[in-house]
């Protein structure tokens, strides 16, 4: 098979690669640039583990071609803090112990951002709505959604 | 080691909610799990599966595989040596089927490529001959003398003459005569009850990356919640020495009990060593489904006698379960549990396992519990309802204690049923009105809570800082508890400490990330190497001062003279006592190694409304309170984290999860859009009430918290529904089609 | 002596006695003595088999020492996730 060249913004930065016309973003993420955060839950977008923004538009990665990376933006999780300065969303999630195992919380980290980026003040069922295509297995999801509201707070005072 | 029953202990580190260590590299995308580790050169493998439920392989042929350009290995069965222990033999087959296929999914062969692509091509290559066979995936089907035999010659002496074969095993408990209990009831409800199998469903699929060379030395990488369980057992079915493995646990990304389990491991090494290569595998979450472990599936009948003012009179259980094709003790665990939140006279539960067409059961939270106590607790409720009594009331009045006799035989110590039940009563959830199609359901819960082999050391650094090396997977903060209580111990800050999971060759024998037995065991662990630690600092400053040994106390993190007789030197600090270590003797360290008992039993209460749309048959949860005894709460947020997680769980299998097969013995749903769990629309808040009752068996009262929220969901949801429509469903899940034909039974 | 409560399926390899007598200071003693007395029970507690001593249980520990008043109630080998 022919392979694609693309190249591509990850996280503010250039980026080129090539890739299979069949191969996924979220592989080629995981595997041809070294970011690992987005995770495979299940490969069919109904888990939510391998969220990342495509061009501002909040995607799952198995569900993309690598190929439609091309001349678009991509944010991952890796880029979610400003160097050694974690993202609210990110403190709030320490903070309240809004994760157990932590493989899904890149995804929910991701969705979140986007919740917020369009809806500053969200109410609970809002936040509820918003991340009910990210799976968690572990929380029971009281302490995400507690700290998605207490992060959209914080960004407001700021 | 007791509770330290030195007047009420007052906690400094205990008991708060510092920051997990691990919290930066999980929200930064940073944190390793099975998956993210590659090696140069490293191949990927891929696995052949099972089409069929049950079929003999008469013959496979991998030399189109083997021929195809870019593969580097393929293995079936014939690379391996059959296992004399049973144990290990299930499993080998169970990774790699030999002469029969026993499920749908089963894994037939495995490829090692230079890329995916080539391994998927490759699997289509090989050529399996099947030779189809009857199949059997339902229990009761299963137990019939005329059903299809999944395996010969797997019964244990324990199974009554003139079985179907495919029972392996068999187990009774209780006490008391139940016939003189039956006769002093007012009402007597029998009922049947089916639960079916439910998936872990761990967000994290199974993953590994193996390297082994000719010379038998090999490195493993694998998600997994007991790396030295990985070894010992890839050791065996490789033939090598257990110290020619090293097995590092990655991050683990879910586990539930679905991950002390071995599926692809001998296999990644297995290729790899036939490679010369390092080998990736990565399941594919149908592969998941199909071919790791879900619970058992249950056929229970349960019946029950009461007084009309709500005296038990006598119980009785009759558990059918099957973990799947292969033999399964879980059935033992489900007998002695489901009556052990009572106080009983008269008590028998009568079990049997049988072998279906299925894949084969992995641990999975209080495995065998919830099944059975589902039953039981439906029971008891509809007596309540039936002789209009308050099913708290009713549960307070028969509720084991102190000195209960349990239905499974020892009489119980300290224990929390009767201030959970206690706390529900006084609870507002318990009397907030109710509005149409609604109801209210509660159910008791109880699970065992095991200690088991535990190691650790702890290492006192030069700057006053402590390393902390233990051997359990971090399923859930654990590595925040364990420094929480070596700096109790210690009496420095959080902060000072690391705590690291090590890999096999650092540290001695862990037992796996089990019933609920990490913050117990490598807590208890922890406190003892943190004391041994401290006897040596004392000693380092004995020496300095000049006095006794015995004359030296730690205090507040620092060694103290233990009074005026012993001299006058100001307290010499953990961090004063390091620097010096060099001068004094030597690197400073404290060690444990031990086998934990005592981790002492716990109960839970939960409390559910629910709305029922009697147009879709959809259930809504509305409210939901969680009351559990978790002895003293190290982290009191990972503590709530794990009842919430646990309900939640426990909801979406009373609700809407389950594995159906089809008339041809497939799985219909192994992915995550027709096997649901539970999202966050789904939920409301779920409530939490801690109640610390000390467990006598650790020195800071510490229970297993982990695998007990699971328990009371089922009948908790089924009591509710029951409560709301005004009809008793008796299969879980309670899926809007199953609550439609309920309705329209009506 | 001790009494050792076995559970209900072990009774037909005790001459349908739910609770035995035997000579044993410890959980390995028990065992022995279990296994040499009643040959039936051999193969489970070869399996495995914890012992609940005064309502503690232990699942391995060989040298559990056993009172003369204690209660020992023999349970099958626990297994959790």
């Amino acid at each position: 098979m022919k392979t694609i060249h693309v190249s591509t913004t990850v996280n503010g930065d250039a980026a080129e690669f090539i890739c299979g016309p069949d191969e996924s973003l979220l592989d080629v993420l995981r595997n041809r640039l070294g970011l690992t955060g987005a995770k495979e839950g299940c490969g069919t977008g109904d888990c939510g583990a391998c969220s990342v923004m495509l061009d501002g538009r909040l995607v799952c990665s198995c569900l993309v071609l690598g190929a439609e990376a091309e001349g678009v933006t991509v944010d991952t999780i890796e880029g979610l803090a400003e160097g050694d300065h974690l993202h609210p969303l990110q403190q709030s999630f320490i903070d309240h112990a809004a994760l157990q195992c932590g493989v899904c919380t890149p995804g929910i980290l991701v969705a979140a951002k986007a919740l917020l980026d369009r809806n500053p003040d969200p109410t609970e069922t809002e936040v509820r709505y918003w991340l009910a295509g990210n799976l968690c297995r572990c929380t029971g999801y009281d302490k995400i959604i507690h700290a998605v509201m207490d992060a959209a707070k914080t960004m407001r005072a700021a | 080691m007791a509770l330290d029953n030195t007047g009420q202990r007052v906690f400094k580190v205990v008991g708060t909610r510092p920051p997990r260590p691990d919290g930066v590299d999980k929200v930064t995308g940073r944190a390793l799990y099975g998956a993210d580790m590659s090696a140069p050169g490293m191949l990927v493998a891929h696995i052949l599966r099972s089409p069929h439920a049950h079929a003999e392989i008469v013959s496979i042929d991998t030399s189109a595989a083997e021929a195809l350009q870019g593969v580097k290995a393929v293995v079936t069965a014939a690379d391996f040596t059959p296992q004399e222990d049973e144990y290990l033999d299930d499993i080998l087959v169970n990774c790699l089927a030999r002469d029969k296929v026993l499920y749908d999914g089963h894994a037939v062969a495995a490829v090692a490529a230079t890329s995916a692509d080539v391994a998927k091509a490759a699997l289509k290559l090989i050529k399996v001959e099947y030779r189809k066979l009857p199949h059997v995936t339902d229990v009761d089907a299963a137990m019939r003398p005329d059903a299809p035999i999944v395996q010969s010659g797997r019964s244990l002496e324990t199974v009554p003459e003139g079985m179907s074969e495919n029972v392996t095993s068999h187990c009774e408990f209780g006490h008391g005569d139940l016939e003189a209990g039956f006769a002093k009831a007012d009402l007597i409800i029998e009922r049947s009850f089916t639960t079916a199998a439910t998936h872990q469903g761990y967000i994290e699929p199974h993953a590994c990356l193996a390297t082994m060379g000719a010379d038998g030395k090999g490195d493993l990488w694998c998600c997994t919640q007991g790396q030295y369980n990985v070894r010992s057992i890839c050791a065996d079915l490789l033939g090598i020495e257990a110290s020619q493995l090293r097995v590092t646990a990655s991050e683990i990304g879910g586990g539930f009990g679905g991950k002390t389990t071995v599926f692809i491991e001998p296999v990644a090494l297995a290729l790899s060593r036939k490679s010369g290569r390092p080998v990736k595998i990565v399941m594919s979450r149908s592969e998941v489904f199909l071919a790791t472990g879900p619970t058992v599936s249950s056929s229970t009948d349960v019946k029950i006698g009461m007084t009309k003012d709500g005296r038990i009179t006598a119980g009785q259980a009759h558990l059918r379960y099957s973990g799947g094709a292969f033999p399964c003790g879980t059935v033992d665990m489900g007998a002695q549990a489901a009556f052990a939140a009572y106080d009983l006279e008269a008590v028998q539960t009568l079990g049997w396992n049988a072998l279906t067409n299925r894949p084969k059961e992995a641990a999975y939270r209080a495995p065998g519990a919830p099944q059975a106590i589902y039953a039981v607790e439906s029971v008891v409720d509809e007596l309540c309802q039936q002789l209009g009594l308050d099913p708290l009331e009713v549960r307070l009045k028969n509720a084991a204690r102190k000195g209960t006799k349990s239905s499974y035989g020892p009489t119980f110590d300290d224990i929390g049923l009767m201030a959970t039940l206690e706390a529900a009563k006084a609870h507002p959830h318990y009397s907030a009105p109710l509005g149409e199609n609604q109801g209210r359901g509660l159910s008791a819960g109880f699970w065992f809570n095991f200690g088991g082999n535990t190691c650790v050391t702890l290492n006192v650094n030069t700057d006053g800082t402590v390393g902390i090396t233990e051997g359990n997977p971090d399923i859930g903060g654990s590595r925040a508890a364990i420094s929480q209580m070596a700096a109790e111990e210690l009496g420095i800050p959080y902060d000072k400490i690391r705590t690291i999971v090590a890999d096999t060759s650092s540290l001695g024998h862990n037992d796996v990330t089990d019933g609920s037995r990490v913050t117990f065991s490598v807590g208890l662990a922890t406190i003892k190497a943190a004391r041994d630690a401290i006897s040596k600092m004392c000693s380092r400053a004995a020496q300095i001062w000049g006095i006794d040994e015995e004359a030296v106390v730690w205090e507040d993190g620092a060694a103290c003279p233990a009074g005026p007789n012993a001299g006058k030197f100001p307290p010499m600090t953990l961090a004063e006592i390091a620097a010096v270590s060099f001068n004094t003797g030597g690197p400073i360290a404290g060690h444990y190694e031990f086998n934990a008992d005592g981790a002492g039993v716990s109960f839970g209460v939960h409390l559910v409304d629910v709305e029922v749309d009697r147009e879709t048959g959809g259930t809504k949860v509305l409210r939901y309170t969680v009351f559990q005894d978790a002895g003293k709460a190290v982290h009191p947020s990972y503590v709530e984290g794990q009842m919430q997680g646990g309900a939640v769980q426990g909801i979406g299998w009373a609700l809407n999860e389950e594995y159906i097969y089809g008339e041809d013995g497939r799985l219909q749903n192994p992915g995550f859009l027709d096997y649901r769990i539970p999202v966050a629309s789904d939920l409301p808040k779920i409530d939490t009430v801690i109640l610390e009752i000390p467990n006598p068996g650790h020195p800071y009262g510490v229970r297993g918290v982990g695998e007990t929220p699971i328990v009371p969901p089922l009948a908790a949801l089924s009591n509710a529904v029951s409560r709301a429509i005004g009809k008793r469903l008796h299969s879980l899940p309670m899926s809007p089609p199953r609550i439609l034909k309920a309705l329209s039974e009506a | 002596m001790v009494a050792v409560v076995i559970w209900g399926s072990l009774r037909r390899f005790t001459d349908g006695q739910g609770e035995v007598e035997v000579e044993a200071r410890n959980f390995k003693e028990l065992m022995e003595a279990l296994s040499a007395r009643y040959p039936g029970l051999k193969p489970q507690i070869e399996r495995g088999v914890s012992l609940a001593l005064d309502g503690r249980i232990y699942r391995e520990a060989w040298f559990t020492e056993i009172g003369p008043d204690s209660e020992v109630v023999l349970m099958p080998y626990m297994a959790g996730g």
